[in-house]
């Protein structure tokens, strides 16, 4: 690599220095906008008691849910995983510990960690059982509860376009928490469709400017889709 | 005659006001969006990051980067936005949202939600719930009125683990509509058929009913 050209040749340099016990933060909103050949990876690499931050699990057989399959995941912070039967097994059992957090604290959670800002009050989930142990404060009379932050060794992302200098543009919805994530990692790691050259991408149409990722991947997606509706 | 699931959203829908920027949940609220009254124009708001949801695609417009909270494939409306996870509920905490729908297990008389876990059951998570009826300037609630069993979700003070507190102002059952206020119900508007003695009776929290209940109507 050199100067700005943040773009890597193989999976194995993209996920390089991943060790076990680290904290990932994921993006994608169930099976839209993840990094699909960077979970596949860190499968291949059988990573294990990893901590993983990300707004659902995957599915059995994709996505993040592959990583259950040689339990490789210790703990997982997400806001809803009802559609992985592995997983629900496997909270059972106790092999896996679950942090269910509301979706909008999640995404600050992430927004905030990567802004340098270590905690922040919402009135989300006040009088819940999510707010048991957490400070209260209460600001013109509403009661808020106490929110940290959250950052990790890793942060993997899905984009649609990135330059070589890493600057990310993502696709539809298939942004959700993408940006997010990028910008709370140590390391982030973006897998995209297409790479282009730096200058080709319009800088005020740019989501995730380049300084927050360190590496950047071509991917090959499957785009699978959780649920097909139809007009017809 | 309780009202079917496409009347409750029938009925929620005549609370749409021209203007109106609204979440709609899963289930029922959904429904919603197909009886919006002519002549008013709404924006639906999708947690994922889209405001401005259309329709469904065809099947020769689906596309696996756009999908609606449900992750359902949707279009998106002329005008729409989309945008990140973030910002999409900085729009929803913020209190930019005028009306959100969503379902519930249990109400109860000071505006309490409970609608995301039963204990020893299936945990799945709470998704954008909580930070909706945190955010919300307008909850309304859909549900049926009492259980299969006969047992009221209208009570005192719910028993499972809350979504959020103090933020239920309306429900739209299949028996009535109700306002919830000053740490009671008040009964608005009832069913076709039904009698406010079987909502009464089906209402385990204070319920005020004052003089003749109107039916709904459609």
């Amino acid at each position: 690599m050199a100067g700005f050209d943040k773009v890597v040749n193989s999976y194995a340099e993209a996920m390089a220095g991943l060790k076990d016990g680290d904290t990932i933060i994921a993006g994608g909103f169930g099976l839209c906008g993840i990094p699909e050949g960077l979970i596949a990876e860190i499968k291949r690499l059988q990573t294990k008691e990893l901590t993983v931050v990300s707004n659902n699990c995957g599915v059995d057989d994709f996505g993040l849910g592959i990583l259950l399959q040689d339990r490789q995941i210790k703990k997982i912070m997400a806001s809803y995983v009802g559609e992985n039967a592995l997983f629900e097994q496997q909270l059972l059992d106790g092999i896996i510990d679950v942090e269910l957090t509301p979706q909008g604290t999640l995404a600050e959670k992430m927004r905030a960690g990567g802004a340098g800002i270590p905690g922040f009050y919402t009135a989300t989930g006040y009088g819940t059982p999510i707010a048991e142990g957490k400070e209260v404060k209460e600001f013109n009379g509403r009661p808020y509860i106490l929110e940290e932050s959250i950052t990790g060794e890793f942060a993997i992302v899905r984009a649609w376009k990135a330059d070589r200098y890493g600057n990310l543009v993502f696709r539809h919805t298939a942004m959700n928490f993408n940006p997010m994530a990028a910008t709370a990692g140590k390391i982030t790691v973006a897998e995209v469709e297409e790479i282009v050259e730096p200058g080709e991408l319009e800088p005020s149409q740019i989501h995730t400017p380049g300084i927050y990722v360190n590496r950047v991947i071509k991917g090959n997606f499957e785009k699978r889709i959780e649920r097909i509706t139809t007009s017809n | 005659m309780a009202l079917s699931r496409e009347q409750v959203a029938m009925r929620v829908a005549q609370e749409l006001k021209d203007g109106y920027y609204v979440n709609l949940g899963i289930g029922i609220p959904t429904l919603v969006a197909n009886y919006v009254p002519d002549g008013i124009e709404v924006m639906l708001q999708s947690e994922n990051g889209l405001l401005g949801m259309g329709p469904y695609p065809t099947e020769d417009q689906v596309d696996a980067d756009m999908i609606n909270a449900g992750k359902e494939t949707v279009t998106a409306a002329t005008g729409a936005a989309i945008f990140n996870s973030a910002e999409s509920f900085a729009m929803i905490r913020g209190g930019h949202v005028d009306l959100t729908v969503l379902g519930a297990f249990e109400v109860d008389q000071e505006g309490n939600i409970a609608s995301w876990m039963i204990p020893k059951k299936l945990i799945k998570g709470m998704g954008g719930a909580m930070d909706l009826v945190a955010g919300a300037q307008n909850i309304i609630v859909t549900m049926t009125h009492a259980s299969k069993h006969g047992d009221s979700k209208l009570l005192e003070k719910c028993t499972l683990p809350l979504t959020g507190v103090n933020c239920v102002k309306k429900i739209v059952t299949d028996l009535a509509v109700l306002e919830v206020k000053d740490g009671v119900f008040y009964l608005l508007e009832r069913a076709p058929g039904v009698t406010v003695d079987e909502i009464i009776c089906k209402t385990a929290g204070k319920l005020i009913v004052e003089g003749d209940i109107p039916e709904m109507q459609f």
